[in-house]
């Protein structure tokens, strides 16, 4: 299990690692391409979306395989590292696209849904991260359970946020979409099951 | 986890990243091929310092000097013009252009004239190349999407080959058409656009001396990726209005129809003559990134038509540029 923590933990930094090498290490950014501003943006904001969905991947997995539900103790660490990355992503929009200016900032909230969408996204995770302590677990009780429901606000925000960016016919946001929807559906869809799985079981031993 | 495509982040090994050193002497050899007879040197040895990019030189075009060309800027890196393109006939990613392109066939090639003229005709490319000299014009490029370069293109003032075309009075606009072929454009069904793709300017816009009907940079033939053999450039507008790989010109008497403004037209107006102070529904249009330039050094101001005010502001006076964006 640690092995495996390390590893997740290495494939999460990684990508980082890579990045900070990129803008301060001896190339100067050359790696970065021909638009580094445009590179890191989408870097950090589809690495951000990715994690997300993967964290949200782990609950139907272990309801669908009981025997991967060992799992769970990678959400809180995927969740914590999608609130990194996100928070990189806004920090390059308040940076390189807005110069640190809060005028430009609020030009752009009063003027750009994909921004709200995108700042959505982020708020939403920010009180998840910081509530992810154990001590936080214990102390919220039931609340926690419901305050961290807005992990599904956040995905949501984060690929609508997507969507308004891209150009009128530009598709590459399609396949997260689809995988967010399926990870979505599968919930409902397992309850559905397992109820009636249970409901079977009740019944055959009325039948007895 | 974090899977990136290669098209997103170009994965190139450290050993083929440009050493520092050699990326600034390639800008001194720049720099120093001004007019002496340094040139050839240099640019053997800049050739030596660019990495292979897949893009075989391409045929040499003897150029002459144009006053509208602009001096004292830096052009962006051939690399960069020749790796970063928007041509979604060969797919939507930035690096599609250059991988896709290659197997476009751009030889032989007419472009038709038709439409309001006293009689339809069709030219060759080797009778455009060589309809007027060719000059070497440095220009501003700047993308709606909020990026810019600084590209030496190579052609003559469309206004030349306009009068060549013999159109009637009453034509008020031209609309070029871009080459739309399934079979050698790959990119075609990626997006939902009606093909081919369609660009059109008002005719005083058309024949601006500034408006370049264009086949090379770098003093190259153009590379398929930019819109070979021949493509048109209108230095003050947004580089969309500028198409590529021109397979019609029609002179019609109505604004014709044109791509991105029939997909958008809240996001792309007609005219789209760069403007800072009218932004794009979704960004900002008042400052723009610098391709090439280090990361935390790309935003620069955007300039009114590009910068290009003093030659084409007259073109619009008394229209509201806030309202005809």
């Amino acid at each position: 299990m640690i092995t495996l923590k390390v590893l997740v933990h290495v494939a999460c930094l990684l990508p980082l690692a890579w990045l900070l090498w990129q803008l301060f290490g001896p190339s100067s950014g050359a790696g970065l391409g021909a638009d580094p501003t445009h590179t890191v943006t989408y870097f950090t904001g589809r690495g951000t979306l990715r994690i997300l969905i993967l964290s949200l991947a782990i609950t139907p997995v272990r309801r669908l395989l009981p025997r991967l539900a060992w799992v769970i103790r990678f959400r809180r660490m995927l969740g914590l590292y999608a609130f990194v990355y996100g928070s990189l992503h806004l920090l390059t929009y308040v940076g390189l696209y807005a110069g640190f200016s809060w005028a430009a900032i609020t030009d752009d909230l009063s003027k750009r849904p994909y921004i709200w969408a995108g700042v959505t996204s982020w708020a939403s995770l920010l009180p998840l991260a910081l509530t992810s302590t154990t001590w936080s677990i214990r102390k919220l009780g039931k609340r926690w359970q419901m305050l961290h429901r807005l992990v599904y606000l956040a995905a949501i925000a984060g690929v609508v946020h997507y969507w308004w960016i891209v150009k009128t016919g530009v598709r590459s946001p399609l396949p997260i979409t689809l995988a967010l929807a399926v990870l979505l559906l599968a919930r409902p869809v397992l309850s559905e099951v397992q109820a009636r799985r249970k409901g079977r079981v009740v019944a055959g031993a009325a039948a007895l | 986890m974090l899977i990136r495509k290669p098209s997103e982040i170009p994965a190139i090994p450290g050993s083929e990243i440009t050493p520092e050193s050699v990326y600034r002497n390639r800008r001194q050899f720049l720099a120093a091929a001004g007019a002496t007879a340094a040139a050839l040197t240099a640019e053997r040895l800049w050739r030596m310092a660019r990495p292979a990019e897949g893009v075989s030189a391409a045929t040499k075009l003897d150029t002459v000097k144009s006053p509208l060309s602009l001096t004292g800027v830096q052009p962006t890196l051939y690399r960069d013009v020749t790796s970063y393109n928007n041509y979604y006939e060969f797919g939507i990613d930035k690096g599609d252009p250059a991988r896709n392109a290659g197997k476009l066939k751009t030889y032989p090639w007419t472009v038709a004239v038709e439409g309001l003229v006293k009689q339809p005709k069709s030219f060759d490319i080797e009778q455009l190349l060589k309809l007027r000299p060719q000059e070497e014009r440095i220009y501003r490029f700047r993308c709606v999407e909020g990026w810019s370069m600084v590209i030496p293109w190579v052609g003559y003032s469309l206004a030349e080959f306009i009068k060549q075309c013999d159109p009637l009075p009453n034509a008020k606009y031209v609309q070029f058409l871009s080459l739309a072929d399934r079979k050698q454009m790959p990119g075609m069904g990626e997006v939902s656009i009606n093909w081919p793709y369609s660009e059109g300017l008002r005719m005083d816009e058309a024949m601006h001396p500034l408006t370049l009907l264009t086949f090379g940079l770098y003093r190259e033939a153009l590379p398929n990726q930019d819109g070979a053999p021949v493509r048109l450039i209108v230095p003050w507008k947004y580089g969309f209005k500028s198409a590529k790989a021109i397979v019609k010109v029609r002179f019609v008497d109505k604004q014709p129809h044109t791509t991105w403004n029939e997909l958008a037209s809240n996001e792309y107006g007609f005219y789209s003559n760069v403007n800072p102070n009218v932004d794009h529904p979704r960004w900002s249009q008042k400052t723009e990134r610098v391709i090439g330039a280090p990361i935390f050094k790309q935003r620069q101001p955007t300039l009114m038509f590009n910068g290009y005010g003093d030659q084409v502001a007259g073109l619009y006076n008394g229209m509201d540029l806030k309202k005809y964006y």
